[in-house]
């Protein structure tokens, strides 16, 4: 291994590390006013993207528990893309928090462990990623410090996570004790159809479900979600899901190939309940941080559809997916986080005739719902398209009629809220907001980003040449 | 081949145009929108014309023939290496033209809005969705895609409703739009239907290809798509006719043409644009431009010319009777739009057979000139008189010198007297129709006189008949609306004298044409007829109209009510599918759809609240779900599932 190769390789994640230490330094400094901390750390988040688009080449580190490759680059390209926007829309709530080093030590903590989730070549290094990324983010659940609500979702988050990741770990210990390997890339040749496999396998497939909010593994999700800062609910409902959902593609593509019958009805099975429930739920929420959460379930469910395609077209269509989805699910956030920032308002109602006082953030939310909804021209119309066109791909039909039919009824529960903010009278509607220029500047990111990915093809394009087939 | 890329902008202009004005108008540029507006499409018209030069000029033609010209392909949706939907710039003589009548019409326009709509509350927004309009036209005639086609199309539909509703405080104008834009909704699920059936057999949506592929006689996809029949006609036929139905309802032609009058509500220079020169003649623009595939089926194209020739004649009848000024303008319109379809249906591809293909679009080519000059004139009479109705008109020739002279050389060169622009197409037509089919030409012959008579009638009307009643404040109008006037007219003597033959053809090849002036003496000393007896009748104020419509009786009544075509809708929908086939319906979906509806809310609601127990807060109660989940999957995939 040449020094060389060791650094670009792991490039992406030394730069996060830097930031982190770098961080750790200015906290041990002199005190600095929250805003100058707040833009030097949003810059380096900028750099640090902008850094994430060079010199992207495949290798791998550590006895081949490290890999990267093109696609590998471009989801974590993804993710530090969905952090600095997440960053920027909570410059408003940080900038009057008492620990904003802090806060940000905790989110990158757990963007590192997702990186190495990520390019992991190894079951262990997986479930080192996997804590990693999860652990930080309990701690910064907390961050609301007054509420006792946010404190309850850090521990239910901890325990809750605590017990998956056991069943996880045994269903790991299972798959070494039936094949005495870790290793991805060997593990698949020796993953069969016995019943200790199996069930070594669907504890592993639980505990993606787990972190993924998928039915019946969700629970947790709207309790946290809830209690949780907004920034944590986004970085939560956003990035981690984005973060095992590319991981979850790419070891059902390779390691489990051989349960690919197995894995494709349970799949169907899960990504059915899913959507069937997330949008019952959805539909009676009344809180839109939590009805956020579970139409976000709901998009997890679409998401396993797409997977269930096994082709290249699959990984493709959930990474397209997923980056439609940060740009849409952040541009709510967003909105939904200046609302509560300063007027406290977090209910649905609460944002009847919302037109009529800041008509750039309504615009903003109703594009950003009819993406989530998935109405034309918007992004999210062409990501769940592709999703239903990859997952009939093996020609079963029935569960993609009852997804489309399930998006039908998402339309009415996103589309109640357009009607809210455009159409329902209202005599105290909330008052108009000034937007400082970052939070502004994340919203048409946003905005932008659902437009763009959607007409542009080469988004989608470029995303499919770098998939691998199956 | 060369470089053609700049003509993406000449569409790109007016959208961002629309973008700019739309998003920020109302607030930034009040008072600058016009100028905005019209200098982008400056532009983009010099554009137009610099690309017809290189194309006429330069290097259109390969051993004399034009040739059709990808400018730029994009591939916008790929589903996989067979399915994808391209999006392409298409070059060649009749998007050439069209992109010439559409930016300077538009422009024209543009320009005398300056003057027609100034002081508007929302003159921004009037620009903004002039630009759409404009946009959306533009990227119709250049599409090298028929799907690609259908979108803007339906874009057109959208910029076109907006404009007819711009005064939406009118309810009679928003009735219009609606009705503009349900009617031709109605005749674009036909163009859909047809798009599909077309695409379906022909195997792509490409039009080069698309030809290609449905005209030559040994090609699987023409055997198909001739031997496949659908109640006895073949699949070909449905699909050209149910294109047709697309373009006839854009097009105004009868039975869709109830539209039309009613969309006079909207601004007058928004009418000279979309219902004189261009979106009225996309459906001759999607015949001709499909021509190649229409020529292949003689029963799609007799649909074709009689739809043609009746809405040609029935709209000139009801000219003749009608009083509100924009109206007769409308009709006019939708008459001389049947011209230049049966045009169209007595032509075949290629040679001497294609002179009807050439006549059409040259007439459509002179009439976007002479007919959006007789708009902006209009506009200019209703500006001054605050009125629509001729009744309220006469004698306007000294109060407005240069509307009066443009208006005359407009209903001449429509009339059709030499040497006016319209003479020339006009003759071609008619040269077409002699050739091939009799009764068309007499039918075309009598709807020329027609013409004459209702125009002058018009014009009599506005500008002799009496001394003018008004005392006026304002006078003809600032110069933005006088220019365009004088740059059409000289427009609607020059462009009759374009050879426009040795441009546009069916096969691209050069048509070789001569006026017959033997030929051209009837239709000719028959307008002259038919203009003296309108001199007769209502150059001075007299009681012989009212004698010559108690004359025709019960005719004229029915041709000045439209011969009862809305009112034989309104009962077709109100007295016959309402009762008959909606209160049904209503009543299905009352009870029954929305029982089930119903039914499945309390269902979903019950269920909701079932799962919500599930959601209790408890930690340890999760961790039991989980398990379960976990449990379950086992049994299910373990020992279930096998």
């Amino acid at each position: 291994m040449i020094l060389t190769d060791f650094f670009i390789l792991l490039r992406q994640e030394l730069l996060i590390t830097a930031i982190i230490f770098g961080l750790l330094i200015v906290k041990l400094g002199k005190d600095r006013s929250n805003e100058s901390i707040l833009m030097l750390i949003n810059l380096l988040l900028l750099l640090n993207l902008a850094a994430g688009f060079f010199c992207s080449t495949e290798g791998a580190l550590f006895s081949d528990m490290f890999r990267t490759n093109k696609l590998i680059v471009l989801e974590k390209n993804i993710l530090n893309l969905a952090i600095w926007i997440i960053s920027l829309q909570s410059y408003s709530w940080l900038k009057t928090h008492k620990h904003v080093i802090e806060f940000y030590i905790l989110l990158l903590s757990a963007l590192l462990g997702m990186f190495f989730m990520i390019s992991s070549g190894n079951l262990l290094m997986f479930y080192l990623g996997l804590e990693m990324s999860t652990i930080p983010l309990a701690a910064a659940a907390n961050f609301d410090l007054s509420k006792r609500q946010s404190s309850e979702a850090a521990m239910k988050l901890i325990i809750s996570s605590a017990f998956s990741s056991g069943l996880l770990l045994l269903g790991i210990s299972l798959v070494y004790g039936t094949t005495g390997t870790l290793t991805l890339s060997e593990l698949s040749s020796q993953m069969g159809h016995n019943p200790l496999q199996v069930f070594a396998f669907i504890l592993l497939i639980s505990g993606f479900a787990f972190k993924i909010s998928a039915v019946p593994f969700h629970l947790w999700t709207a309790d946290v979600y809830e209690g949780a800062p907004i920034a944590v609910t986004a970085f939560l409902s956003v990035v981690s899901k984005a973060a095992v959902l590319f991981v979850f593609v790419s070891i059902l593509y390779t390691t489990f190939k051989s349960l690919a019958e197995l894995w494709y009805n349970l799949l169907f099975l899960l990504a059915l309940l899913t959507i069937i429930i997330g949008n019952l739920f959805a539909l009676r929420q009344d809180n839109f941080k939590r009805f956020l959460a579970f139409s976000s379930i709901a998009q997890v469910g679409f998401i396993l559809i797409g997977i269930s395609g096994s082709s290249q077209a699959g990984t493709a269509s959930v990474v397209y997916f997923i980056l439609i989805y940060v740009f849409s699910n952040l541009a709510a956030f967003g909105v939904v986080s200046l609302v509560s920032a300063v007027t406290g308002k977090e209910k649905i109602s609460d944002y009847k005739s919302f037109y009529t006082t800041n008509p750039m953030l309504a615009w903003v939310l109703t594009i950003a719902l009819f993406s989530l909804a998935g109405v034309p021209p918007t992004a999210g119309f062409f990501g769940k398209f592709f999703l239903l066109m990859a997952g009939s791909a093996n020609g079963s039909y029935w569960p993609i009629t009852i997804a489309a039919l399930n998006m039908v009824i998402s339309f009415y529960y996103y589309l109640r809220v357009v009607k809210a903010i455009f159409m329902d009278a209202n005599d105290k509607p909330v008052q108009k907001l000034v937007v400082p220029a970052l939070p502004k500047l994340a919203l048409y990111i946003c905005v932008a980003g659902i437009i763009v990915t959607g007409l542009w093809s080469s988004v989608y394009d470029y995303i499919y040449s770098l998939s691998p087939g199956f | 081949m060369s470089n053609y890329s700049y003509i993406v902008f000449i569409p790109l202009l007016p959208l961002v145009t629309f973008i700019v004005l739309g998003l920020f108008g109302r607030k930034y540029f009040k008072i600058s929108a016009g100028a905005i507006g019209t200098t982008s499409l400056l532009t983009s018209t010099v554009l137009s014309f610099i690309a017809a030069r290189q194309y006429f000029f330069v290097d259109g033609k390969v051993n004399g023939i034009y040739q059709k010209i990808i400018a730029c392909k994009y591939t916008w949706l790929e589903f996989s290496p067979n399915v994808s939907i391209d999006m392409g710039i298409i070059i060649d003589p009749i998007s050439v033209m069209m992109l010439i009548v559409v930016t300077f019409v538009s422009l024209m326009v543009h320009v005398f809005s300056l003057g027609y709509m100034k002081g508007e509350e929302r003159f921004a927004t009037y620009y903004a969705f002039l630009s759409l309009f404009t946009f959306s036209m533009l990227g119709l005639v250049l599409s090298s895609n028929i799907f690609q086609v259908y979108i803007f199309w339906e874009l057109v539909g959208v910029s076109s409703y907006l404009l007819i509703g711009y005064y939406f405080d009118k309810p009679s104008a928003v009735a219009a739009s609606k009705k503009a834009f349900i009617v031709t909704r109605f005749a674009d699920l036909g163009f859909l239907i047809g798009i599909l059936i077309l695409g379906f057999y022909g195997g792509t949506l490409d039009i080069g290809l698309l030809i290609q592929k449905l005209t030559s006689l040994q090609s699987l996809q023409w055997i198909n798509i001739t031997t496949a029949s659908f109640l006895g006609v073949s699949m070909l036929t449905w699909g050209l006719v149910l294109v047709f139905i697309g373009g006839a309802g854009k097009s105004a032609m009868f039975p869709l043409h109830i539209w039309l009058p009613d969309a006079m509500e909207g601004p007058t220079p928004v009418s000279a644009l979309i219902h004189a020169a261009t979106m009225v003649v996309a459906g001759v623009y999607l015949v001709a431009r499909l021509f190649p595939v229409f020529s292949m089926d003689a029963a799609a194209l007799s649909i074709v010319t009689y739809t043609g020739a009746f809405s040609a004649l029935l709209a000139a009848v009801i000219a003749c009777t009608q009083t509100d000024i924009k109206r007769v303008l409308a009709y006019s319109t939708m008459s001389q739009i049947g011209y230049m379809m049966f045009a169209l249906g007595v032509a075949k591809q290629g040679g001497e057979n294609g002179l009807g293909y050439m006549a059409s679009m040259f007439h459509l080519f002179t009439h976007a000139f002479f007919k959006s000059l007789l708009f902006l004139g209009a506009g200019a009479v209703i500006h001054l008189v605050h009125s629509n109705d001729m009744k309220d008109m006469g004698g306007l020739r000294k109060l407005m010198p240069v509307t009066h002279i443009a208006f005359l050389i407009a209903c001449l060169a429509i009339a059709g007297i030499p040497p006016f622009a319209g003479f020339f197409s006009k003759e071609e037509i008619l040269l077409a129709a002699y050739h091939s089919n009799k009764m068309i030409y007499g039918v075309a012959l009598f709807t020329a006189a027609l013409t004459a008579f209702y125009m002058f009638r018009l014009y009599f009307s506005i500008f002799w008949s009496k001394e003018p009643t008004l005392h006026h404040s304002h006078g003809e109008g600032t110069i933005s609306m006088k220019l365009p006037l004088i740059i059409l007219a000289i427009c609607a003597v020059g462009v009759g004298f374009v050879p426009f033959s040795t441009f546009v053809t069916a096969d691209g090849a050069v048509l070789e044409t001569h006026t017959d002036i033997l030929f051209s003496i009837a239709p000719v000393s028959l307008t002259i007829i038919a203009i003296l007896l309108a001199a007769n009748l209502y150059k001075t104020q007299n009681n012989k109209p009212e004698r010559l419509a108690t004359a025709f009786g019960g005719f004229y009544k029915a041709a000045s009510r439209k011969f009862f075509v809305d009112e034989f809708y309104l009962f077709i929908t109100q007295k016959i599918i309402f009762p008959l086939i909606g209160q049904p319906i209503a009543w299905i979906d009352k009870n029954i759809v929305d029982g089930c509806i119903n039914l499945l809310a309390n269902i979903t609601g019950k269920i909701a609240g079932l799962i919500k127990g599930f959601q209790s807060g408890k930690v340890q109660s999760y961790a039991l779900y989980f398990f379960g989940g976990i449990a379950a999957l086992a049994v299910i995939f373990i020992y279930l599932w096998k």
